[in-house]
């Protein structure tokens, strides 16, 4: 129990301070850095639970995708920094704002579940650990066929985004030269020719 | 004092020990194939390769070890110090990490968590991240292109990959290595999934950037790429890293598709050599192939390498997992029950 909670104890406190590392670093790189430590340590907050696969998939998806994707536009962007900072206290009324409205909703939110019956009642109840079952396979069992069709249709919801998003970007342009493989590897041989040269001579 | 010893300092001793017999034969690995690449690709053209220093130039990778140690580490004034020592780090650790799922023979392995596929990817897909800060950390343009083509080719080749583990994982029902080599008894997937297995492999040559998709460090092009900036033992961690990734995707080919430990056939002479030993020659003989393609190939060319992982692995990947989940559903072959 004791290496547990120590374990608890360091995932938890690193991925707290790597938040804060997030907002507070300078540099945009090592806030994206900053970002993927936080996740790795959530990662290692699922290990704890026993959910294995899903701090596998915040790793691949997240840290291996997501976080990879950011990275490349962040080292790509040319900021001034001086310039960036100049306007923090012009904005700091509106973040704190902000800030306070998500606080006071995480308040209301806790508390409510806190005071209903029920809901303390779920909060109390332990995931049911179903014998010789991974949680691999319990995932699957409630995502492909229980909820199949929840399943399809933020499938549905994610591919009507994505043909947005290319519809939105992608232009036509007159002039572009593209290479076309297919054309390519239909041309016959009477465009090259191939001869025999003897050593010693030329063609 | 006697229990202390029992439940906290033995246990935390003797992991120790499990994890140096498996890093260190890894690395002494690394530094060989070095020398098996010279050496290899040097019969290939016809030379000798490296013959001077000890017998057939077996020392060799010693000299070269020691030459870097001994070289100055230069941390180029431009440079951002943290993020620039950080990089070769991050790649050589995440090299090592993964061997702790990899099951070496029957019960030989150090980790044997259920999930071990995922962590092997998860790990893999990392690997992208020593190479971008690498690059950025440089503050050098080379470095910079070559980090930026690596990471584009590499997020791009992990998605075909996961389809194909993906169709393997159909097969065997379970996430856990040792079970994914067990149900290869019978059967190695090479046979059954062969497509597969090309796509596997030729998707782990662009994902350890080695030829012909070795596009983030074309020396032609961009000097050397992500590493140009990187001099003394900060280089020798790339070096070692990107070798022990071969090592390790061979690792990951032989589990996946060639029965791990398992001998070709259940049968007598066979089946005396003991699985570890197998296991080492499966994957020296996937390492063969990744020298044999670097002798054989020209590099592709950027638009090329993009067009083969997305425009023809991809399709062909997802349209493999359809295949055999269809399959495996219709001829009753589906190794766990659907969950009901």
């Amino acid at each position: 129990m004791i290496v547990e909670a120590l374990a608890f104890y360091m995932f938890a406190f690193i991925a707290v301070a790597a938040g804060v590392l997030v907002i507070s670093s300078k540099n945009p790189v090592h806030s994206v850095l900053f970002l993927i430590l936080a996740f790795f340590n959530a990662a290692g907050l699922f290990v704890l639970l026993g959910a294995e696969f899903l701090a596998m998939i915040l790793v691949v998806v997240y840290v291996g995708a997501v976080a990879v994707l950011f990275m490349f536009v962040v080292m790509m962007l040319d900021i001034n920094f001086t310039q960036l900072r100049s306007g923090f206290l012009q904005y700091l009324p509106l973040g704190a704002l902000i800030g306070l409205i998500l606080l006071a909703e995480m308040v209301v939110v806790a508390g409510g579940w806190q005071s209903i019956s029920a809901g303390a009642q779920m909060a109390k109840a332990v995931a049911p650990i179903i014998e010789g079952t991974t949680n691999t396979h319990a995932l699957g069992g409630l995502i492909y066929t229980h909820n199949v069709y929840l399943f399809q249709a933020a499938g549905m919801i994610l591919l009507v985004a994505m043909i947005g998003a290319i519809v939105l970007t992608h232009r036509r342009r007159d002039g572009v030269k593209k290479q076309r493989i297919a054309d390519q590897n239909a041309r016959g041989t009477d465009t090259v020719e191939t001869r025999k040269v003897e050593v010693g001579k030329g063609i | 004092m006697v229990e202390a010893w029992n439940s906290w300092i033995w246990p935390t001793v003797w992991i120790v020990i499990k994890i140096l017999v498996i890093v260190v034969p890894v690395l002494l690995s690394v530094a060989y194939l070095t020398l098996a690449e010279r050496k290899v690709i040097g019969a290939m053209q016809l030379r000798k390769g490296p013959n001077i220093v000890g017998p057939f130039g077996l020392f060799q990778p010693l000299a070269d070890g020691a030459k870097l140690f001994l070289k100055e580490m230069i941390i180029p004034s431009g440079a951002n110090p943290g993020v620039f020592i950080l990089a070769p780090c991050v790649t050589f650790a995440l090299a090592l990490i993964a061997w702790a799922v990899i099951p070496f023979g029957e019960g030989l392995v150090l980790a044997d968590i259920n999930v071990g596929i995922l962590y092997l990817f998860a790990v893999s897909s990392l690997g992208v991240y020593g190479i971008l800060m690498a690059g950025w950390a440089s503050n050098s343009r080379y470095a910079f292109l070559g980090a930026l083509r690596s990471a584009a080719q590499m997020v791009s080749y992990e998605v075909s990959m996961g389809f194909v583990i993906i169709t393997v994982l159909l097969c065997v029902g379970s996430l856990n290595l040792t079970a994914i080599v067990e149900a290869q008894r019978d059967l190695w997937f090479v046979i059954p999934l062969f497509p597969m297995a090309v796509i596997f492999f030729i998707s782990t040559l662009a994902e350890t950037n080695r030829h012909p998709f070795d596009l983030p460090e074309a020396e032609a092009e961009l000097v050397a790429g992500y590493n140009v900036e990187y001099s003394g033992m900060a280089f020798a961690l790339f070096f070692l890293g990107e070798y022990a990734n071969m090592i390790l995707m061979s690792g990951m080919t032989t589990v996946l598709f060639l029965g791990g430990w398992l001998p070709p056939l259940d049968i007598e002479p066979l089946n005396w050599i003991p699985g570890p030993i197998w296991f080492a020659a499966k994957i020296a003989f996937c390492l063969f192939i990744f020298i044999w393609v670097r002798a054989t190939f020209p590099r592709y060319r950027y638009d090329q390498l993009m067009r083969l992982g997305w425009k023809v692995f991809l399709p062909l990947s997802l349209f493999a997992v359809a295949v055999v989940a269809g399959v495996l559903l219709t001829f009753g072959w589906l190794p766990t029950p659907v969950a009901g």
